[in-house]
């Protein structure tokens, strides 16, 4: 027999690697593939995402339930500072979810469009445009989920002054997925409607209102000597986020969560759609 | 041959009245390199575009693979590959990365995916770069990641839009050579290009477009022949070229047709011998003096002028 030179090996053939699939299971399947990358990208990244993700809550808490009791700084009106404590643990785990919201859809979606482009190339995955979207909505929840974890621990051992738990485990077992969502959609919703060029703008004049007066550090009900402002502030869906925290995880007062589960839903609903609409528009011409 | 592309009177107006594609018809055949040609703002990124589900057309229909695109995008997406203009790779993973979850979002298996990323990154001369951030590529081999992503899933048809522009004139040479082994293998590709050497050497059959609508698909032989000259003289005079350009009209009578553009005029011929002379002669004779003369060959830039009345390389 005689030898020849190898020739170059056929490459396999679409059947011999993609198995064949309808358009609804090839999405389902890309689904999955785009939220396997994103966590890829989270535990590349993890010395990123951990400081990133604590660092905040932990100076907020060192310094409100730590330091100021130390100090003799009062905080917390009438509750006293045990109460403050108590309140802020909601508060914090609301403000973790909220951020990973902004910072892991919002920021890099802002980033993709303007500069990389590399949404383009996902774009093109064997799924409807809208699943990309909610792929990212689904990743930013699951981010938040993981950060809420995270925070939770400091929220409830760096304060000076007791902290008194009280764990309503169906609340906070429907919530927190809902709340996560929330988050994820509003990442998503902010994600298509910023620019780089605007960006310091949605820190300045969005994230601070929001988090400043989202009921982080205080519980609703003891704004009612502030009528118009506690009027006010129920445009924040962070409000509802921390108060429906309040009522998972303390004995503390909290808004009724008749109001709470309604307006989360109704926030994740009308982000969702802001969202898809300025996805789609982004990246269909 | 089976049709792998067509499109019947397909359009895209965007805001504004703005016809960037005006009833468009194509048909590319499977095994073809088919160029879509004409100068920026031509359309074809638009076509490209629709062609690939990202543009929604405002009019007419476009099949892929037989696949109604705007009807069943998600089908549709399942046949091609494309390469766009700019580098779309995923930063946030390295090379390897890039081809393996390319291939998991086309339901590849894990394991697959992985073999078959390591095959392209040797095929596509990659492999020693395999564990490298993707900023750390140069621009050629960026693009030769980007091609091997969209052939990965392997696509009915390959899309690529000006894949060569800002490639130096190596990676470009590199890239032909690529999309010529790709072509041998059967690859159906669809490029858009405003080089003509790019369609002249790569395409089988080319459309030339201009203003949104298609001015002549044929195979670029066919193209030159259609213009029925040989050559086009261009004549540089001081002066005024359309007192020039009817003088010349009037002496060189081998010529089909002579125009003004931009100060120059262009004679074109289906005889060139004795002709440069002749110019120069009848020219002066007018009273201009001749700066500059050239003589080319019928080239599917010649194609282009003879067919829009303006140059392509703007």
């Amino acid at each position: 027999m005689t030898t020849t030179a190898p020739a170059r090996a056929t490459p396999p053939t679409r059947a011999e690697l993609v198995p064949a699939r309808s358009p609804r299971a090839a999405a389902s399947v890309a689904f999955l593939a785009l939220l396997l990358r994103d966590l890829v990208v989270l535990r590349k990244n993890w010395k990123e995402f951990i400081p990133r993700t604590l660092l905040q809550p932990l100076l907020l808490v060192f310094v409100f339930a730590y330091v100021f009791p130390k100090i003799g700084q009062g905080v917390g009106g009438g509750a006293g500072a045990a109460g403050f404590s108590t309140a802020l643990v909601a508060g914090v785990v609301g403000l973790a979810i909220i951020f990973q919201g902004i910072q892991s859809v919002a920021l890099p979606m802002v980033q993709e469009f303007g500069y990389t482009r590399e949404i383009e190339d996902r774009v093109l995955a064997p799924m409807p445009v809208s699943l990309v979207a909610l792929e990212k909505v689904t990743a930013g929840a699951l981010f938040g989920a993981v950060s809420a974890i995270l925070v939770f621990p400091i929220a409830k051992f760096v304060p000076a002054t007791p902290v008194h738990l009280d764990i309503h485990w169906l609340v906070l077992l429907t919530l927190t997925p809902l709340c996560c969502f929330m988050c994820g959609a509003l990442g998503l919703a902010f994600g298509t409607r910023f620019e780089p060029r605007t960006v310091p703008m949605l820190f300045g004049i969005i994230v601070l209102p929001l988090t400043m007066l989202g009921c982080i550090y205080y519980p609703w009900q003891s704004l009612h000597t502030v009528p118009w402002l506690q009027k006010l502030i129920l445009v924040n869906p962070l409000v509802y986020m921390c108060e429906g925290f309040r009522a998972a995880l303390t004995a503390g007062p909290h808004m009724s969560l008749w109001a709470v589960y309604p307006a989360v839903i109704g926030f994740s609903a009308l982000f969702i759609a802001v969202g898809l609409a300025g996805f789609r528009k982004r990246v269909l011409a | 041959m089976d049709v792998v592309i067509r499109t019947e009177q397909l359009t895209k107006v965007y805001p504004g009245d703005i016809r960037a594609v005006d009833q468009l018809d194509l048909e590319v055949e499977a095994g073809e390199i088919f160029g879509l040609l004409g100068p920026n703002g031509a359309g074809k990124t638009t076509t490209a575009g629709m062609l690939t589900t990202r543009v929604i057309p405002t009019g007419g229909k476009a099949y892929v693979d037989g696949v109604d695109v705007v009807a069943h995008p998600t089908r549709a997406k399942q046949v091609i590959g494309v390469v766009p203009q700019t580098n779309t790779l995923d930063r946030s993973l390295d090379v390897f990365e890039n081809l393996y979850f390319h291939g998991r979002f086309f339901g590849m298996t894990a394991r697959t995916a992985k073999a078959e990323a390591h095959r392209l990154l040797d095929q596509f001369r990659l492999a020693d770069r395999a564990r490298v951030p993707v900023l750390a590529l140069s621009g050629g081999m960026a693009q030769r990641l980007m091609v091997a992503r969209a052939i990965m899933h392997r696509p009915a048809i390959l899309f690529l839009d000006e894949p060569t522009a800002g490639l130096d004139p190596q990676s470009r040479i590199a890239l032909w050579e690529i999309l010529g082994e790709l072509h041998r293998d059967g690859q159906t590709i669809l490029l858009t290009t405003h080089y003509m050497e790019e369609a002249d050497q790569l395409c089988d059959r080319l459309a030339i477009i201009d203003h949104g609508t298609l001015l002549a698909s044929d195979t670029p032989s066919a193209l030159k022949q259609s213009i029925g000259i040989d050559a086009m003289v261009t004549v540089t005079a001081e002066g005024d070229t359309e007192l020039l350009a009817e003088a010349l009209r009037a002496g060189v009578t081998e010529a089909s047709k002579v125009e003004p553009a931009d100060g120059v005029v262009r004679l074109w011929t289906a005889r060139t011998e004795g002709i440069l002379p002749r110019v120069i002669d009848v020219a002066e004779a007018a009273g201009f003096t001749v700066t500059d003369l050239s003589a080319t060959a019928t080239t599917l830039e010649t194609v282009f002028i003879a067919l829009t009345g303006k140059d392509l390389r703007e």
